[in-house]
């Protein structure tokens, strides 16, 4: 293969070099550098400037080649956003099903192509509204599912066999899932033609984002028995969607958030290969899930750096012959930790660097944040905003008029090089460990994290790194934003809900088949299929989430810090 | 002359809320200020927080909250401490609170909320001023 570079450009490259390190050296010392040390979000230090020097062993074909094809650098699809745009997948969960129901509406009216559900956090846990852990957080940032009938209600007259649905759940996805198919299923829809994501990444929630309910190991056995269970049963369902987000928003740095995403995706892979899978069977079904903070090219230089990395793992690790089995393919949501509530107009600016970066990257989906995140769920309004930041992006900026245009950058391309490696490094770290599973019981991923959050947070507070309006440009303010606020009466009508679904059903039928749900987890059996008979006869999230309680047992934070 | 004790403070998460980013901060923030810090971990009733505390006998808890279920817990944990007789012990929170509710916060009993953007330093100092190693 031949080199990007005739290796006789090098000594010129040099020599012009050396003289303009000269000329800068003359113009520093009558005005020294604006600092230091240059550095990204995650403290990365970033030259002055990248020339062919910085990428100089960098094989066209084989380092980035063409989109479509391997290792994918330059994106999945060889058409990317020429032939059809990224989906706009805005996140919306609020209140009771029927509320969320109304968003739903209002999104696909405006023309978002792809639905997100957020869930509250009884929901996130395995709790019904009336379990008393859950008191006064019912429908409070999510949508609440107690049963079937709050899930049919959710989707209630949404075109749902041609629509994609993501939901993101984790500890109780078998049970979500189930109760998506069951609804799909009653309404007369096959189960085969359904597509989708649920997240289902329990390795990243005791890394990051901390739900939890049953240990380790045997989360990633359920989380197994979905992928086995989508690849015979749902094959359009993307079964895990390995998510980088939450490691970030958590505190990792860009490395770290690449790194231990695709390290858990290692474990996936592997779990599923020892369940006696085909890897080119299930891994055209895994899907990823990334953040896109702030930080311009570093986060450009991630996601094509994620996408050939994953390519290597799957061609050369686990040996996969399905051209699809090498595909990243990835969802994106700009980075929630990055938005202020100080001046929070200025959100939307942000928002847009952010997404603008995920468009450069060549993400397949993108929720872009709402200006009022960070002070509570979004009002209609700003949740518009948001849309109409990636409708600008994609049909006025002409960004997405051609393939991968940073190609070629000296930096984007340096950068990616060195985030590949570094990335590489801590996975090999990971591998020495035992795997994902040991690495996370030794809270290996949990301190490294804690420790980049803490050293950020400390450069902000030391002004060593800006942030608009919070430690730079400071104006008194009331902040002016309009928030949406959740009825709390709304905990005493769901609960009163569920308690009459509870009354009405048949309950011999739900102990038999709740019975069943335990027996499959005791045998090793898959439980995808008795869950789905569950929850047609209305059992609860709850009761089939106390059988995995009880015959798994329950995890707790271990409390580092 | 003995020396004036240590300032005890528990971080807690009470709720469902997984976010925890913010507390461990502001644990750490705690620890390096010379403080001796107990932390609760996620998911935490009020019941299990207040009797940590008093288990622990600290002299402050520090509440931590971004989902939205604040103006149950916090109080909560406030009420509790009253029926024990440990309402000597200060309470303080955090995290992604509105505007508006801070003052049935206050009201309520907690001491001082802290919202998105407060520095380390800030919140150090605050416990500093405000909270004194209880009598025993």
């Amino acid at each position: 293969m031949a080199k990007t570079f005739n290796p006789n450009i090098f000594d010129d490259i040099e020599e012009g070099y050396k003289k303009w390190e000269k000329k800068l050296e003359d113009a520093f010392s009558l005005r020294p550098e604006r600092r230091k040390r240059f550095s990204t979000v995650s403290d990365r230090e970033i030259k002055r400037i990248y020339t062919p020097e910085d990428i100089r062993d960098q094989d066209f074909m084989n380092d980035l080649g063409f989109p479509g094809e391997y290792p994918f650098t330059r994106g999945v699809q060889p058409s990317m956003y020429r032939g059809r745009l990224w989906t706009m997948r805005m996140f919306a969960g609020l209140g009771t099903a029927k509320d969320t129901n109304k968003r739903f509406h209002l999104l696909v009216e405006q023309g978002q192509t792809g639905l997100s559900t957020a869930f509250d956090m009884p929901t996130l846990m395995g709790y019904d509204s009336d379990s008393p852990r859950a008191r006064g957080e019912v429908g409070k940032c999510g949508v609440a599912i107690d049963t079937l009938k709050d899930m049919e209600d959710l989707f209630q007259s949404l075109p749902i066999d041609r629509i994609t649905t993501s939901m993101t759940i984790n500890p109780p996805a078998p049970v979500i899932w189930g109760m998506y198919i069951a609804m799909a299923e009653n309404r007369g829809i096959d189960r085969k033609v359904l597509g989708g994501t649920i997240q289902n990444d329990m390795l990243k929630e005791f890394i990051a984002q901390k739900t939890f309910m049953c240990p380790p190991e045997p989360s990633l056995r359920l989380i197994t028995d979905t992928v086995e269970f989508g690849t015979y049963e749902v094959p359009k369902w993307n079964t895990i969607s390995i998510s980088g987000y939450h490691i970030r928003e958590a505190g990792s740095t860009a490395v770290q958030e690449l790194a231990f995403t695709l390290a858990d995706g290692i474990a996936y892979t592997q779990a599923a290969i020892d369940r006696g899978l085909d890897v080119d069977q299930f891994a055209p079904r895994f899907s990823f899930f990334f953040n896109s903070h702030i930080d311009f090219f570093e986060e450009i230089a991630k996601f094509r750096a994620a996408r050939r990395m994953w390519a290597k793992i799957m061609k050369e690790r686990f040996k996969a012959k399905n051209p699809r089995s090498w595909w990243l393919r990835f969802h994106t949501q700009t980075a929630g930790c990055s938005l202020t509530a100080q001046q929070p107009y200025n959100n939307i600016v942000r928002t847009a660097l952010e997404a603008l970066a995920a468009v450069l990257g060549g993400t397949q989906s993108l929720h872009t944040n709402s200006l009022d995140e960070v002070l509570a769920l979004p009002t209609e309004e700003a949740a518009t905003i948001a849309l109409r930041t990636q409708q600008i992006i994609a049909e006025e900026s002409g960004v997405a008029n051609t393939i991968d245009p940073l190609a070629g950058s000296y930096c984007v391309e340096a950068l990616t090089n060195q985030m590949e490696e570094e990335a590489f490094e801590i996975i090999h770290k990971i591998d020495d460990m035992g795997g994902m599973l040991a690495a996370i019981e030794k809270n290996y991923p949990q301190q490294e994290i804690a420790d980049a959050a803490y050293h950020f947070q400390r450069q902000i507070d030391s002004k060593e790194r800006t942030l608009v309006g919070v430690n730079k440009y400071v104006t008194e303010e009331d902040i002016p934003v309009e928030i949406l606020e959740i009825d709390e009466e709304l905990e005493k009508l769901q609960i009163e809900k569920t308690n009459r679904i509870k009354e009405e059903r048949d309950q011999a039928k739900v102990k038999e088949c709740l019975e069943a749900v335990g027996e499959a987890c005791v045998a090793n059996r898959n439980v995808m299929q008795p869950i789905i008979d569950a929850v047609k006869a209305y059992a609860t999230l709850q009761e089939v989430c106390d059988v995995f309680r009880e015959v798994f047992g329950i995890y707790r934070d271990p409390g580092i810090y | 002359m003995a020396r004036e004790r240590k300032i005890r403070v528990m971080v807690a998460k009470p709720g469902l809320d997984g976010h925890d980013r913010g507390a461990r901060i502001i644990a750490r923030a705690y620890r390096d200020a010379g403080f001796e810090v107990v932390y609760t971990g996620l998911h935490q009733t009020p019941e299990e927080i207040v009797e940590a505390a008093i288990q622990e006998d600290v002299d402050m808890i520090g509440l931590s909250s971004l989902a939205g279920a604040h103006r149950y817990l916090f109080p909560r944990v406030v009420e509790l401490l009253r029926e024990k007789g440990a309402d000597d012990i200060v309470v303080c929170g955090g995290g992604i609170i509105p505007d508006e509710d801070i003052p049935k916060l206050k009201e309520a009993g907690i001491k001082e909320v802290f919202t998105p953007g407060s520095s380390l330093e800030e919140i150090v100092d605050w416990v500093k001023e405000n909270v004194k190693p209880r009598e025993r």
